[in-house]
């Protein structure tokens, strides 16, 4: 009777935890999409930041964001299936493997902000680039790698033996069969991988207040050379950030509507996680669905 | 007899031809040469990246012992920071960061560790369907949005509660609780879902209520694997720097009580380090905090190996 | 109670000058570590006939079967000559990738890339620098002709290899295999997962197959061996036990391990 009457109890007290958890998060969620969604407009989505007080549109921010995220995924995708694949295919089982191991993970359990002040301290104190879209993004580079590096690993390892050795056997090279073979049966997961690793990376603002700095100049949108100052692809130019801009918005809070703009940004930023999320399932098993040809 | 036989081929030039022709580099070695050295090359930039990491933050810690020689022992247990004075006493950040993050990891672990053993144990069909988009979603949601909703929720209510600023301890451990459910959570399922099936089918059979199951077999034989995700819950916690510096009132201070503002390393680190000039005393004494944080981090990573391989001992036995 | 036979007692045929042999090995070790998986192999295997590696699971024979191509590098010691045209391949500073385009393998399961199945045919190909279109259709058809998979999947070339049944998929890897024109085609145990129905398939395109091709199989399948081989050897806890003419193997086993082996009271 005792154990049972235990059993009755426990599985209350959970079942509440549960509703206490659930609800946390739908009051999350509702809070920010009820108090930002009607400040969302397009005139917010494009248009301009005051100067003065943060009031006005997150339109330089967004196209920071997005810019930021194509320049560390394209510096990182690279790096991290190169060294994917030589955890993948070419370490040995050995103590400097285990050892090169040790430094990816310690990599990716450093704290953001240790990171970002890694990167202030090489790129605007060090090199004196200064803060930067290219400083922010190679901060953005070392936070995403280690991540990025195992789950391209993890993806290429799920590969059966037998891809690799029918490859071999034909006479083709490791790296051919690693790339031309491997890499596509890989693929699915390595997709998933890096979108929802591009939901972290346009989230991620503490690694970047001192390395892309906390100003969005105005930037002239006609002008897409890179070599110009006032273009926006300028990669040398100042460029803060969707995230950092909530940020500042809420610490330095000038502006009367700060708390309005800010959940109206946040809005924004949740809705492109939640999409970024639901981007890497959709086009993760899309992708499943094409490699293994169960149309 | 066959000796002779292969001996003799060997002599003659069409087997001449053929060693030339196995011997011969061809693009799949020139192909192999490549990709060994592209891979080399990216592993060589990732272990570059984290050793003039751990260099350059180290040589810049340490430069407040070194250079302007203030002993460590003063740094570890002064609580007086104003680092323009040249009083550079870290205790006060050292506390509140520890203070949250404990904090933090006492109130979230049940919490966890219910919600897991909901998803594994009692509803798996709700748990994997529902619960679990749910999980992902919450570890998805950016560090500035949970400062956000903790300055906007989570300060004035306390403010209301417990009177004061509502900046403070409390608002921060709050914060942290929600930012490390989710991490603690997903982990926890793992290692539940990773418990033999046979364990908990044997103590039903025995006529063991769930309950009992759940708490004297599964929960037992998940004890490293639900350690390791509290430690990495503690990780991201003790790391974690705009939620909590946005809601802590940043005061480098000595924490009175929960409702009073203080500080935390990473706190201290976001609003210091723009405003101190490199190589000056008060600059050294950031990146002091910094090297702490370090080596913070590498102690929790440390844990976790610690614990996996006592585990790993336990299931050989 | 498993019978203790002795290793000194072996059969083991060798080949006279006029016979031309495509492949032979000498002295041919294989370790696992400290685990010594195949004691002096001294096998030759002549050109254009289907030799069969016959023993118990564990006797050692895909052990064999595997250092032949090299393909037991990373994960063994192989020591002892393989000779093959006058070469020995076992050398280290041999181009692997080289061998094994002379010497193609199917393995137990099969493997085809998750391509379509003309890529299958073609990737391996154009990775070695053929490109001519035309040179490619005609490989393409020769190759699944040779392996008697034409006439099923002409129409269909570009539909996934996956969608193929398992003995369709065997030979589809036997006509990848094919289409890099080797001298030499290692099967290890090709049959093992199939249904006797394909297994009669894969075993009559083999047959054919050794008008060009040199072949080196392993099974498990007495019968198999009885019925498409010309030559057997025997293993037996990683050493050669008796290497004859599979007629003779079969009808007159010259010791007493093969004579237990193939009557089935063995061990």
């Amino acid at each position: 009777m005792n154990a049972k009457r235990k059993d009755m109890i426990a599985t209350v007290i959970i079942d509440l935890i549960v509703a206490i958890v659930v609800g946390i998060l739908f009051f999350l969620l509702a809070y920010i999409l009820i108090k930002g969604l009607p400040h969302v407009s397009w005139s917010f989505l494009t248009g301009a930041t005051d100067s003065f007080d943060g009031t006005g549109g997150i339109g330089v921010q967004l196209f920071n964001s997005f810019y930021l995220l194509v320049l560390t995924m394209l510096i990182s995708i690279p790096i991290s299936l190169g060294a994917g694949i030589y955890l993948a295919e070419y370490a040995k089982d050995n103590w400097r493997t285990s050892l090169i191991r040790s430094a990816i993970e310690v990599l990716s359990s450093l704290p953001s902000v240790v990171v970002g002040l890694f990167g202030f301290l090489l790129f605007v104190v060090k090199f004196k680039i200064g803060f930067s879209v290219i400083s922010g993004a190679i901060a953005l580079t070392f936070f995403n790698l280690p991540l990025l590096t195992r789950n391209i690993e993890e993806s290429l390892s799920a590969v059966p033996r037998s891809q690799r050795e029918a490859g071999l056997s034909l006479g083709l090279s490791k790296w051919k069969t690693e790339v031309g073979i491997i890499l596509p049966v890989a693929l699915p997961g390595i997709v998933t991988g890096v979108v929802l690793s591009a939901g972290r990376v346009f989230g991620e603002a503490a690694a970047l207040i001192y390395t892309a700095g906390q100003s969005a100049p105005v930037t002239n949108f006609a002008d897409w050379n890179p070599m110009d100052a006032a273009s926006p692809l300028n990669p040398f130019r100042p460029a803060e950030t969707l995230a950092v801009h909530i940020w500042k918005m809420n610490t330095e809070g000038l502006a009367s509507n700060a708390a309005a703009l800010s959940a109206a940004a946040s809005a924004v930023l949740i809705i492109a996680v939640l999409l970024f999320n639901l981007g890497a399932r959709v086009l993760g098993s899309y992708l499943y669905r094409r490699v293994t040809a169960s149309k | 007899m066959e000796q002779t036989n292969f001996q003799l081929k060997k002599q003659d030039t069409q087997s001449q031809e053929w060693s030339k022709r196995l011997h011969h580099a061809t693009r799949a070695t020139r192909e192999d040469w490549i990709g060994r050295g592209i891979s080399y090359l990216c592993i060589g930039v990732i272990i570059l990246v984290v050793a003039s990491m751990l260099w350059f933050i180290t040589s810049k810690g340490i430069a407040t012992f070194t250079q302007n020689h203030v002993s460590l022992w003063k740094f570890l247990s002064g609580t007086d920071w104003s680092p323009s004075q040249g009083k550079i006493g870290a205790l006060p950040m050292i506390v509140g960061s520890f203070a949250v993050t404990f904090a933090a990891a006492i109130v979230a672990t049940p919490f966890a560790v219910g919600t897991a053993i909901f998803m594994t144990e009692i509803s798996p069909n709700k748990g994997r369907k529902f619960l679990q988009p749910v999980i992902e979603l919450l570890v998805g949601i950016p560090s500035v949005v949970y400062g956000f909703i903790g300055l906007a929720v989570v300060v004035p209510f306390m403010r209301h509660l417990v009177g004061g600023s509502g900046f403070g301890i409390i608002s921060a451990t709050f914060v942290l609780f929600v930012m490390v459910l989710p991490t603690i959570t997903s982990m926890t399922v793992d290692s539940l879902r990773a418990v033999p099936r046979y364990y908990k089918e044997a103590s039903l059979a025995l006529g063991a209520t769930r309950w009992q199951t759940v708490s004297k077999v599964i929960l037992r034989s998940a004890t490293p694997g639900i350690l390791t995700a509290v430690i990495f819950g503690m990780a991201r916690a003790f790391g974690e720097a705009l939620a909590v510096q946005m809601v802590i009132g940043n005061a480098a201070v000595m924490p009175k009580d929960l409702i009073s503002a203080a500080s935390t390393l990473t706190s201290q680190l976001t609003t210091g380090i723009g405003d101190t000039i490199d190589g000056t005393l008060p600059n050294n004494a950031l990146w002091s905090l910094a090297l702490i944080l370090l080596l913070m981090s590498l102690f929790f990573n440390a844990l976790v190996r610690v614990i996996a391989k006592r585990g790993q001992l336990k299931h050989e036995r | 109670m498993l019978k203790q036979y002795s290793f000194d007692k072996t059969a083991v045929q060798t080949f006279d000058a006029q016979t031309s042999l495509a492949l032979k090995t000498e002295d041919l070790q294989v370790f696992y570590g400290t685990n010594h998986a195949m004691h002096d192999a001294n096998l030759a295997f002549p050109k254009n006939q289907i030799t069969a590696l016959i023993g118990a699971s564990g006797s050692g024979k895909s052990t064999y079967l595997r250092s032949l191509n090299r393909m037991n590098d990373t994960i063994a010691t192989v020591t002892g000559k393989i000779w093959y045209h006058g070469v020995d391949i076992n050398e280290p500073n041999v181009n692997i990738y080289e061998i094994r385009r002379h010497i193609g393998m199917v393995f137990q399961r099969p493997n085809p890339f998750a391509k379509s199945i003309r890529e299958n045919i073609t990737y391996a190909l154009r990775a070695n620098g053929v490109k001519n279109k035309t040179e490619l259709t005609e490989r393409i058809e020769k190759s699944l002709r040779g392996a008697a998979l034409w006439d099923e999947v002409k129409d269909s070339l570009d539909k996934s290899a996956l969608s193929l049944s398992g003995g369709q998929q065997q030979r589809l890897c036997i006509a990848r295999s094919i289409a890099m024109a080797p001298d030499v085609l290692l099967l290890d145990e090709p049959c093992s997962a199939l249904d006797p129905i394909s297994t009669v398939k894969v075993e009559e395109t083999l047959l054919e197959l050794q008008k060009q091709y040199t072949i080196i199989i392993v099974t498990h399948n007495m019968q198999q061996a009885a019925r498409i081989s010309s030559q057997c050897a025997f293993f037996h806890l990683g050493h050669v036990m008796e290497y004859t003419p599979t007629g003779t193997m079969f009808s007159n086993p010259q010791i007493p391990v093969t004579q237990d082996y193939i009557s089935g009271s063995f061990g």
